[in-house]
């Protein structure tokens, strides 16, 4: 497959193929895949590329998806400004 | 911060029928904070009839069927219906932060009913970013409620009911489908959905996968390859139709990240999409303010969403109002309707997957590491 041209995380536009040679680099949870490359770190939050990598890693170390930990999910689910936060609007 | 006795993430049939069932039920102090600035999630696309038993809107169009909740929603004003709110973060103390109106909100409610629905898959093919290549929900987001069709000549990739149901909408929009290629040796669709389609003329590949995507700055054809029983690739049947749209059909997946947020044990279970939280039969989760309905609770039609929605309500009036007679009565008919629409050879897969969420045993692999558990 031509991996060059093989989007896996459409948000930070990361290849299959940087996607494998951090993977060829030793890193080989999504976790760490995530903080290496920032996988899985822009807007949509993963909600795509989770999906593929988790495939992906399956596949590679010979297991079931079931057995790929997926990274901490955290709030917040999108994007939010500092200013939304900090105006604390129902304290006031 | 504010108090309430119930919140309901998702403004679709799940969420809807959740918030009205438990008003009518008694409950009086209810948000429903709905991300788009519509209601009706998913059942504003969908131009086709339903099936099933009549009182479970058979034979009604999913788009009539959002405008029925919102006339319902709209006689019961109580209920606090927030639309453009985009739910942030379930946090430790069972707290839900939301963004409205460009301010930060965080709520309280004695419980939560999540109906947040599901996302589309997405495929690893050479290309698969270029333009003309759409999800199913996009190219349906475009047609039916944007009227523009996504392109001229088109593959649909996906042969569930998603897949087929789409392929015919842009059949009947004037779009030439040139084929619908699954990967699997079955079509996972309904057959009625399927003969409409083989009627039309357009071949149904079983076997066969999208290889790659042509194109420079956009889709120009899509190369399909046949495979074996194995999943291998079959040398020497690699062919390329011209299309300048690929629509991928490939699966949903629930989206969970406020309950897994909630500290709700997880279960990864295939059968309906991916990740689900564990629950009992009253879809109340491992955190017992948090309940799960609709596709957020594994991949279903929305027929299953609105009971699950009903049945998610029932026993929050429960918890919150004490168990009354009818509330009992209504539990139990629930659950049966449910029972009855998942029964038969069509919802075998159904069947299978809901096996693994119960807190048991059996139940699927929790994927996720937590600071804390609900």
């Amino acid at each position: 497959m031509d991996s060059d041209n093989t989007i896996i995380c459409r948000c930070e536009d990361l290849t299959l193929a940087e996607v494998q040679e951090v993977i060829d680099e030793g890193y080989t949870t999504i976790e760490e895949i995530k903080r290496i490359c920032r996988l899985g770190m822009g807007p949509c939050r993963g909600s795509t590329c989770l999906q593929l990598i988790d495939r992906i890693l399956a596949n590679q170390q010979n297991c079931g998806r079931e057995e790929i930990k997926m990274p901490t999910n955290r709030p917040p689910l999108e994007g939010i400004k500092m200013m939304e936060i900090a105006g604390d609007a129902d304290e006031k | 911060m504010k108090k309430c006795d119930l919140a309901i993430v998702g403004g679709g049939p799940a969420g809807l029928a959740a918030a009205i069932k438990a008003h009518e039920l008694g409950l009086k102090d209810i948000y429903l904070l709905e991300r788009d600035n519509f209601l009706g999630g998913q059942l504003v696309k969908q131009t086709h009839q339903f099936f099933g038993s009549h009182k479970q809107f058979a034979g009604t169009r999913g788009i009539d069927i959002a405008e029925i909740f919102k006339e319902k929603l709209a006689k019961r004003e109580e209920i606090k219906v927030l639309k453009g709110a985009v739910a942030q973060g379930y946090y430790e103390d069972d707290v839900l932060g939301y963004s409205y109106n460009n301010s930060f909100y965080k709520l309280k409610p004695k419980r939560t009913i999540l109906a947040t629905g599901a996302s589309e898959k997405m495929l690893a093919f050479p290309n698969n970013d270029l333009p003309g290549i759409y999800g199913a929900g996009a190219v349906q987001t475009l047609m039916n409620q944007y009227g523009i069709i996504p392109g001229e000549d088109i593959l649909m990739v996906g042969a569930g009911n998603i897949g087929l149901i789409v392929a015919y909408q842009l059949l009947q929009a004037g779009v030439k489908v040139k084929a619908v290629i699954e990967a699997t040796g079955s079509i996972g669709g309904y057959a009625v959905h399927a003969s409409k389609i083989r009627r039309a003329g357009i071949p149904i590949l079983t076997n066969h996968t999208i290889r790659e995507a042509k194109g420079k700055e956009e889709v120009e054809g899509a190369v399909i390859q046949e495979l074996d029983d194995d999943w291998q690739l079959v040398a020497g049947t690699a062919r390329e139709l011209a299309v300048d749209t690929i629509c991928l059909a490939v699966g949903l997946t629930p989206k969970v990240d406020l309950a897994i947020q909630a500290g709700c044990q997880m279960a990864y279970v295939a059968e309906l999409g991916g990740d689900v939280p564990v629950r009992d039969d009253c879809l109340q989760t491992s955190n017992p303010r948090v309940y799960i309905a609709g596709d957020s609770a594994g991949i279903e039609e929305a027929t299953a969403a609105i009971l699950e929605g009903e049945l998610a309500a029932i026993n929050v009036a429960q918890d919150i109002l004490s168990d009354r007679k009818e509330l009992i009565a209504e539990d139990k008919t629930t659950r049966e309707k449910l029972k009855a629409l998942r029964k038969g050879p069509v919802g075998e897969h159904v069947r299978k997957g809901l096996n693994k969420v119960r807190r048991n045993e059996d139940a699927g692999k929790d994927r996720y590491s937590r600071s804390w558990k609900g």
